[in-house]
């Protein structure tokens, strides 16, 4: 019987299978970052043992970093503890780091396709749950726990449990305005934010093949938020020309050898999937969350729900709760809800596309009146990009503030932070109660919907600004 | 991980059930970026009275904790653990503990023996009347021996192997060491490698 992407890249690693005990697999690349990796490191120190494989560790500085004043001292002091704790152990043991100041900086999700290193049939996992994004290479990617980094630094192997695999297959055109975002909240409305447990997702058909490297990685990366342990997207020819004369990419015969090797790693025909979702692109349209749960969203043309229309009555009571918590009222107009905030920025859509996106909706237009809007880049790399065309100056003409590289209000980690009963529409990745400040309220949705929504001042797709427009034509 | 065979000390009883996790280590003391140094945050809160137990002189160097039932529950924190460990403690006894806190407590080498609660009972009010009286922790036999005191208890044949043999997850990882080894050796040389590129 043929075997699925995920199946092919899991047999492909493993380096001991015994009976009773889980698959022993060797990982092809561990990202780390300031928070999850202290404890793991003081491990090694204790035991006396050394990173394994320090030409397969990267790490760099992204959940903390302030997006203001960079050259100054960071004045959270826990912020700046776990920073220089990093920095030392990165020396201590060896490892690549990319500090604060650096070029290469940035949220971890960012950096390592950036770089060329996140490839695909590989094992890639970061003390980071949202390390699914690297699976919109054809890598089996996955987030793990402190004592598993441990356990990587030290072997450079997981002993990691089976998984089920399901396939999301999305056939048709996505719609003008509709994004690879729209297209991933509208996967975790449908199967919910339990609906992946236990399984590897794959992303398949031919809406998902027509998505650019940088929109796959967006539908990836939430694939934690439906539940999932990965999400995954065969590669192909849009893959190997991302890849083509990145920094660590495969140069002369290497590349043809990865290329032959990767080109083999799509699923068989004759594969079977654990469980199936077929999803049709062209019924999809822009898409925000209502909720303080990613599977709590609805096209941005309809109303907020009324819980008693759920049948369920846990998510009633979910869904009951989220309206107290983010201050709605059951059938208002999702459109109406006025915003105090819009964050363009995170693992999520914080790329290049994500800001040229954002920057073209903002063109000529001006953010609302008491209306604050945050845009930080995913990377330095992806800042001097934007820089390069102008986009920086495009959203402070806007009076957007254009920051430095980091995860910021993504979580809220450093000073970039929601007040009490704010409302943000973000593009982000999670809505939970307090996520991005405490009392805080998190609309998610496309870089799109964030630019429209931050012109209006309200809930707003692009095309809501035609009538509207109120830019001059020099 | 150090191995465990056989531990005898004195006793420290604590005569509360449901301890969770929280109380055995407060949240504030996540924010450390060590591993050691937890011991002054250990029921932290508690200790903060002088007729505490843990405050008595007569407990001071005491190493096993004789506790009420379900012990250790409440968030997952691997933090609860180390607290015990960085204080002192080599062996907890309760007549129940949170599964999540009995299986960090287990990785970590802290042994977590579960007794009948007439058992702890009588371990209480024997640590209670003389607080010299020692506790031994026999792993090999699987064993509880004091004063007047002898009680079995069950563990898992391989979580006893480990313990005996002190191999944490990454030792046990360490000992397939060959097979990771050939490993390494056959993967094709397109794989991307981390050290900086000129
Ligand atoms: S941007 Fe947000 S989701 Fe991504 S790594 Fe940073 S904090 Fe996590």
């Amino acid at each position: 019987m043929g075997r699925t992407l995920a199946e092919k890249v899991w047999d492909d690693h493993v380096v001991r299978r015994a009976e009773g005990e889980p698959d022993l697999l060797f990982i092809d690349l561990h990202l780390l970052h300031e928070v999850t990796s202290p404890q793991a490191f003081d491990g090694l120190r204790l035991a006396g043992r050394p990173v394994r494989r320090t030409d397969l560790t990267i790490a760099t500085e992204d959940h903390n970093t302030p997006t203001l004043d960079i050259d100054k001292p960071i004045a959270d002091p826990v912020s700046r503890v776990q920073l220089e704790t990093l920095r030392r152990n990165a020396a201590e043991f060896g490892v690549r780091i990319h500090s604060l100041g650096d070029v290469e900086q940035g949220v971890v999700h960012v950096v390592g396709p950036q770089l060329g290193l996140t490839q695909p049939g590989m094992t890639v996992v970061c003390g980071d749950s949202h390390t699914s994004t690297h699976g919109a290479f054809g890598a089996l990617a996955f987030g793990i726990g402190t004592s598993q980094v441990e356990h990587v630094l030290a072997t450079q192997t997981l002993p990691l449990a089976p998984f089920r695999t399901m396939a999301i297959t999305v056939e048709g055109d996505l719609p003008d305005g509709v994004t690879a975002k729209d297209l991933i909240l509208a996967v975790i409305a449908k199967i919910g934010t339990g609906g992946g447990q236990g399984y590897v997702l794959e992303y398949r058909g031919s809406a998902i093949r027509s998505l650019s490297m940088e929109a796959r990685m967006t539908v990836c990366n939430m694939s934690i938020e439906a539940g999932a342990r990965a999400g995954m997207i065969a590669p192909d020819e849009t893959t190997f020309a991302y890849l083509k004369g990145r920094p660590h990419a495969p140069q002369g015969e290497d590349w043809d050898a990865a290329v032959e090797y990767w080109r083999t790693l799509g699923t068989d025909e004759d594969a079977v999937f654990d469980h199936e979702i077929l999803i049709d692109a062209s019924e999809l349209t822009p898409f925000v969350t209502w909720g303080t749960n990613p599977g709590q969203g609805a096209p941005l043309g309809s109303t907020v729900p009324n819980p008693e229309d759920f049948a369920d009555p846990q998510e009633r009571t979910a869904a009951e709760n989220a309206l107290a918590y983010m201050g709605l009222e059951a059938g208002t107009p999702l459109r109406e809800v006025a915003v105090d905030a819009v964050f363009v920025g995170s693992c999520t859509n914080g790329r290049i596309e994500d800001l040229r996106a954002a920057a073209a909706i903002l063109e000529g237009r001006r953010v609302a009146d008491g209306v604050r809007m945050l845009v930080v880049p995913g990377s330095v790399r992806v800042a001097l990009q934007a820089v390069e065309e102008g986009l920086d100056k495009v959203f402070t003409a806007a009076g957007a503030e254009w920051r430095h590289a980091g995860c910021s209000m993504c979580l809220g980690m450093n000073p970039d932070q929601l007040a009490p009963g704010e409302r943000c529409a973000s593009t982000s990745n999670r809505n939970f109660e307090g996520r991005q400040g405490k009392g805080g309220r998190t609309h998610l949705v496309s870089p799109q919907v964030a630019a429209a929504t931050a012109v209006l001042g309200r809930l707003a797709a692009p095309a809501d600004l035609v009538s509207t427009n109120v830019a001059v034509e020099a | 991980m150090e191995k465990f065979t056989t531990h005898t000390g004195r006793a420290v009883p604590l005569r509360r059930s449901n301890v969770d996790t929280d109380q055995i280590i407060p949240a504030h003391w996540l924010k450390k970026v060590t591993r050691s140094g937890f011991e002054d945050g250990l029921f932290e809160a508690w200790r903060k009275d002088e007729s505490f137990v843990l405050n008595r002189p007569e407990r001071q160097g005491a190493t096993v904790l004789v506790a009420g039932p379900e012990f250790g529950t409440g968030s997952s924190r691997e933090h609860a653990v180390w607290a015990l460990q960085n204080y002192g403690f080599h062996a907890v006894v309760s007549s129940r503990f949170a599964d999540i806190f009995r299986g960090n407590s287990l990785k970590n080498g802290l042994l977590t023996v579960v007794l009948p609660q007439e058992t702890v009972e009588r371990l209480w009010v024997l640590t209670e009347s003389d607080p010299s009286a020692e506790i031994t922790v026999d792993l090999e036999n699987r064993e509880v021996r004091a004063e007047g005191i002898t009680a079995a208890f069950e563990l898992d044949d391989n979580v006893r192997w480990r313990l005996l043999n002190g191999l944490d997850d990454i030792s046990i990882t360490l000992q397939n060491e060959a097979d990771i080894a050939a490993y390494e050796a056959t993967r094709p040389a397109f794989k991307p490698r981390t050290l900086p590129v000129s």
